[in-house]
């Protein structure tokens, strides 16, 4: 494998990376709160028809942004009610929104566009086209720090880049603000923080939002810049595969940047199956690598290599004593 | 302390759930510019108005009570198994190993036979989640639905790999022997006078499933086992202190409910398709999960919703046959009753059982007022 092959293989890397970084941080925000997240998928898939949609029918995509996150923040407040208010159960509630939002999105595709359950291709300004950071062009002849530079850190879209000052600005919200230690502590002894006189309610439905927006640009990322449109059920598992990275990082933000790169690494190399011959000398099968981050996310549960430990009140509704 | 009547707990809840589905549903065909009346009307000649389509909603509702019963023995012992989808592929798994490579010399040993092995593959996939939980304490409905997504890559890889015939660009197995080949509802309804529909795909399977639904409720009901499952369920700290163990329970019941998600493909895989293609399950085994809820776990609240389902799957097929509603109107549907009658039960139960204090609270004083009456 020489060294240009490489650079594209890491440069697909992150783009498989960023929709799975930014759900994984989604549901590290919901699960430090206490609340199960599995409607992922659901959020992103609604997201990334409502931006597809609304980029198509305007032709600006960052309306297109705006209408996914809305979209991925009403299913948020669902899940919040079902979960927070009427205490339901969050798992349950969360297998809802993933078939709700599968079911709708090409209900409504249908309605709007009669393309078979798609919205029409974007172009243009109708998607986030590829930033060209400073100097690319000037420093690309430059030897290996050239294409470094110029193939793999510049050249992606605006959402990438935000995907990955997500995650230390996570990491300063959840461990050097009141608000993170409040919201840590509330996945983690809710009773603690009701004495000190803070929400519980209050703090868990900030949490379920803040999951909202994160995966609504995740969805988004996938119907306007990694793909040009919406196509029925894109999503493709990547919430769950998501929810596999978050364990995999045991619920803290770098690891997540880790988890979510070692899975977008493995859906590069899926693409790329003369690689992976080139190196180990050996064929292997497509579908086989496919199930490699769930494989790996079991292993991890099942606590063979460093024990994952969710937080402590996660996936139970409060209940004030009386 | 049982606020609410038992009636009310089984029929009023449900029902009201249901309702508040159904309304929803009816506004999303209105949002998206069609009649729900009409809707309605062609559901219902689509899939009861004749025996081709009785035999189609039944044909579903096979798939679903095996999927519901699993989803509801585990629910039972407080368990969420959302594996149900890929224990269902790997019982195909199961029935095509003895259905291709057992020389059967007639149908009957070939069910007994198939139906064993589906099981038995489907309780094995669901016995890994499980000892995982019991021993290693991972959450089972992480561990499930990671299964779900290994079982669909392993059976694309064998069905690739291993099972396709030489020569065939299909990923699928070669069509099973007609040693094999299960009676229909016609075959069994034909020697007493009723003339069922030759082509719909309903088949004996069917009274497998309602077998299976007995078996489960003699099984939670009136057995040794069964109670001890429920007291698991209830109170894990008081089922311990009464000499029953966790891990038994948790392996045994997820194994339980495993094999019943993997006989569904008796029906699927051996009676319909007669040959195992990739994405045989169809997502039944998630529909399991809102059966099971409506169903309120009890056997016979599963029939019922499996039934249900079933003809929300065929009408729905025939509404994407004639009207431009796709098909995925039946996920919404889906997704709206697994919504009310398990996330947001508290939303329909609290009002409720306020309303019942409220009556118990009227009738209360009233023969308490007896002794002050004055006596004579």
């Amino acid at each position: 494998m020489d060294f240009i092959t490489l650079i594209q293989l890491l440069d697909s890397t992150v783009r498989l990376a960023t929709p799975l970084l930014l759900a994984c941080l989604a549901g590290l925000f919901s699960e430090r709160a206490g609340i199960f997240d599995i409607g992922l998928d659901g959020k992103m898939l609604a997201s990334a028809f409502f931006s597809a949609a609304i980029a198509s029918l305007t032709g600006n995509v960052w309306l297109g942004l705006l209408a996914g996150i809305a979209a991925s923040l009403a299913l948020s407040a669902l899940h919040g009610l079902a979960s927070i208010t009427f205490r339901g159960n969050q798992l349950i509630s969360g297998v809802a929104i993933n078939f709700l939002a599968s079911g709708l999105t090409v209900l409504i595709a249908q309605a709007w566009f009669q393309q078979g359950g798609r919205t029409p291709s974007l172009n243009g300004g109708a998607r986030f086209n590829p930033i060209t950071l400073p100097f690319a062009d000037q420093i690309e002849p430059v030897p290996f720090i050239g294409p470094l530079y110029a193939e793999l850190i510049s050249g992606h879209s605006i959402l990438v880049y935000i995907a990955f000052a997500a995650v230390p600005l996570t990491w300063w919200i959840l461990y050097r603000t009141r608000f993170g230690l409040r919201l840590r502590a509330v996945g983690e002894n809710p009773a603690a923080v009701d004495t000190a006189g803070v929400s519980v309610n209050g703090l868990r439905y900030a949490a379920v939002l803040i999951c909202g927006v994160l995966t609504g640009i995740a969805g988004a990322y996938l119907s306007t810049a990694l793909q040009a449109g919406f196509i029925k059920d894109m999503s493709a598992g990547r919430g769950y595969i998501a929810l596999a990275a978050l364990i995999f990082a045991k619920w803290r933000p770098w690891y997540a940047l880790w988890a979510t790169l070692l899975f977008g690494l493995f859906g590069a190399l899926e693409t790329r199956p003369d690689v992976i011959e080139a190196v180990l000398g050996i064929k292997v099968q497509g579908q086989l690598l496919g199930a490699l981050p769930y494989v790996m996310t079991v292993i991890i549960l099942a606590g063979f290599v460093g024990k994952a430990i969710p937080p402590r009140a996660g996936g139970e509704p409060y209940v004030k004593e009386r | 302390m049982d606020v609410m009547p038992k009636w009310a707990e089984i029929v009023l809840v449900p029902l009201i759930s249901l309702l508040f589905a159904a309304g929803l549903s009816a506004l999303v065909i209105l949002g998206i510019g069609e009649d729900p009346v009409a809707a309605v009307k062609l559901m219902v000649t689509g899939a009861l108005g004749s025996t081709y389509g009785w035999g189609y909603t039944l044909y579903y509702a096979t798939n679903f009570m095996f999927t519901g019963l699993c989803v509801a023995v585990a629910f039972h012992a407080r368990l969420f198994n959302i594996g149900g989808e890929g224990q269902a592929m790997l019982g195909g798994l199961g029935v095509a190993l003895a259905s291709l490579y057992i020389p059967w010399p007639h149908w009957t040993l070939a069910l007994v036979g198939a139906a064993t092995m589906a099981a038995l593959f489907g309780a094995a996939w669901a016995a890994i989640p499980a000892f995982l939980q019991a021993k290693r304490g991972s959450h089972i409905v992480i561990t499930t639905i990671m299964f779900n997504f290994i079982a669909a890559a392993v059976l694309n890889y064998i069905l690739v790999n291993m099972m396709r015939p030489q020569g065939s660009m299909d990923p699928a197995t070669a069509r099973f022997p007609d040693a094999t080949k299960l009676p229909t509802l016609h075959d069994l309804l034909s020697p007493i006078g009723i003339n069922f529909s030759k082509a719909a795909p309903a088949n004996i399977s069917l009274l497998v499933a309602v077998a299976a639904c007995i078996f489960v409720w003699v099984l939670i009901w009136r057995t040794r086992l069964g109670y001890e499952i429920r007291a698991y369920g209830h109170s894990e700290s008081a089922a311990k202190y009464a000499g029953i163990s966790p891990i038994k329970i948790t392996m045994v019941t997820m194994m339980i409910s495993g094999g019943l998600a993997g006989m569904m493909a008796i029906n699927n895989v051996m009676g319909e398709a007669e040959r195992l293609v990739l994405n045989a399950t169809e997502g039944a085994g998630f529909i399991g999960i809102a059966v099971a809820l409506m169903g309120r776990s009890h056997p016979l609240g599963v029939f019922l919703a499996a039934i249900l389902f079933g003809f929300l799957y065929q009408g729905g097929a025939e509404l994407a046959l004639w009207t431009s509603i796709p098909r995925e109107l039946i996920v919404v549907i889906q997704a709206l009753v697994i919504l009310f009658t398990g996330a947001l039960d508290n939303m329909v139960r609290m009002p409720l059982e306020k309303l019942f204090s409220a009556i118990h609270a009227a009738r209360a004083p009233k023969p308490e007022r007896k002794p002050v009456e004055p006596a004579e």
